[in-house]
């Protein structure tokens, strides 16, 4: 099992990173290296994460995740995250992600907040 | 219905699927929930990444070794790691404590592991290795009132 790693550009510096499967410490570092890659290459400063298609996420995931909302605020930029399973919003729970990374229910309603709608 | 299973396996990050996948389907037996599953799925996924990562350091020389006992409806998990052990593990255990920090670890893996099972133990020795004990009852299985 793996996960896949969807990315799409949108217009207003915007990232929408889509993953399907499984997020645990193997395939964390894969999601490191392609997000923060292409927000660095494509002076990307918002990133909409889509966690609709993920099967299984541990706390490795919440260190990725965490990573790149920091790498976001050194340029003064943004993570949004949609679609969450309650699985997954337990783990958002527990860790305090909740409090200081947004959320949304759905990708439309996501993009909409950033005015790319 | 008593029951029990070992595994041992490589120190390597794609055993971390194998490992909770495996558990999950030894498990099963009882009759979980999905959310039951789920939570042991990933406690398996927690422990065996902290032997990787924490216990070995990466080195993937290193084997981790898992019992699972089933007893009514009671799931006892052993997550064992012969590595270099935990220095302090009430600090070890703090939300949001980790010693790699550059590998962009949450910190969170004991804060889950406590809050997903009913019991944890944790017990360590340097340069031998540390056994987690995690136990859980859940609570739609069969067996007990018969």
């Amino acid at each position: 099992m793996s996960l896949q790693i969807n990315l799409e550009y949108k217009e207003k510096q915007v990232l929408i990173v889509r993953l399907s499967g499984e997020l645990d410490h193997h395939t964390a570092d894969d999601v490191r290296e392609k997000v923060s890659t292409a927000i660095e290459k494509n002076n990307i400063r918002y990133v909409l994460l889509n966690l609709e298609d993920l099967q299984f996420m541990d706390s490795s995931g919440l260190g990725v995740i965490l990573g790149r909302y920091k790498q976001l605020k050194q340029i003064d930029g943004e993570m949004i995250i949609c679609s969450v399973s309650p699985s997954v919003e337990r783990l958002f729970n527990i860790s305090g992600l909740f409090k200081i990374i947004r959320f949304e229910k759905s990708e439309d309603e996501a993009l909409q907040r950033l005015g790319v709608a | 219905m008593k029951n029990e299973m070992h595994l041992k396996f490589r120190a390597l990050s794609q055993n971390e699927s194998f490992a909770r996948v495996t558990v999950a389907s030894f498990v099963a037996q009882l009759d979980p929930t999905v959310d039951e599953l789920t939570e042991i799925k990933t406690v398996v996924s927690e422990a065996v990444t902290n032997a990787i990562i924490h216990g070995y350091e990466s080195n993937e020389d290193g084997f981790v070794y898992i019992t699972v006992r089933l007893d009514g409806s009671t799931v006892e998990l052993e997550v064992r790691d012969e590595g270099i052990g935990i220095q302090n593990i009430d600090e070890a255990k703090q939300p949001l404590y980790t010693t790699k920090p550059e590998l962009e670890r949450s910190g969170m893996g004991f804060t889950i592991m406590e809050n997903f099972m009913d019991e944890m133990t944790i017990e360590s020795r340097p340069n031998e290795g540390t056994v987690v004990r995690l136990r859980k009852k859940l609570s739609n299985a069969k067996a007990v009132y018969n």
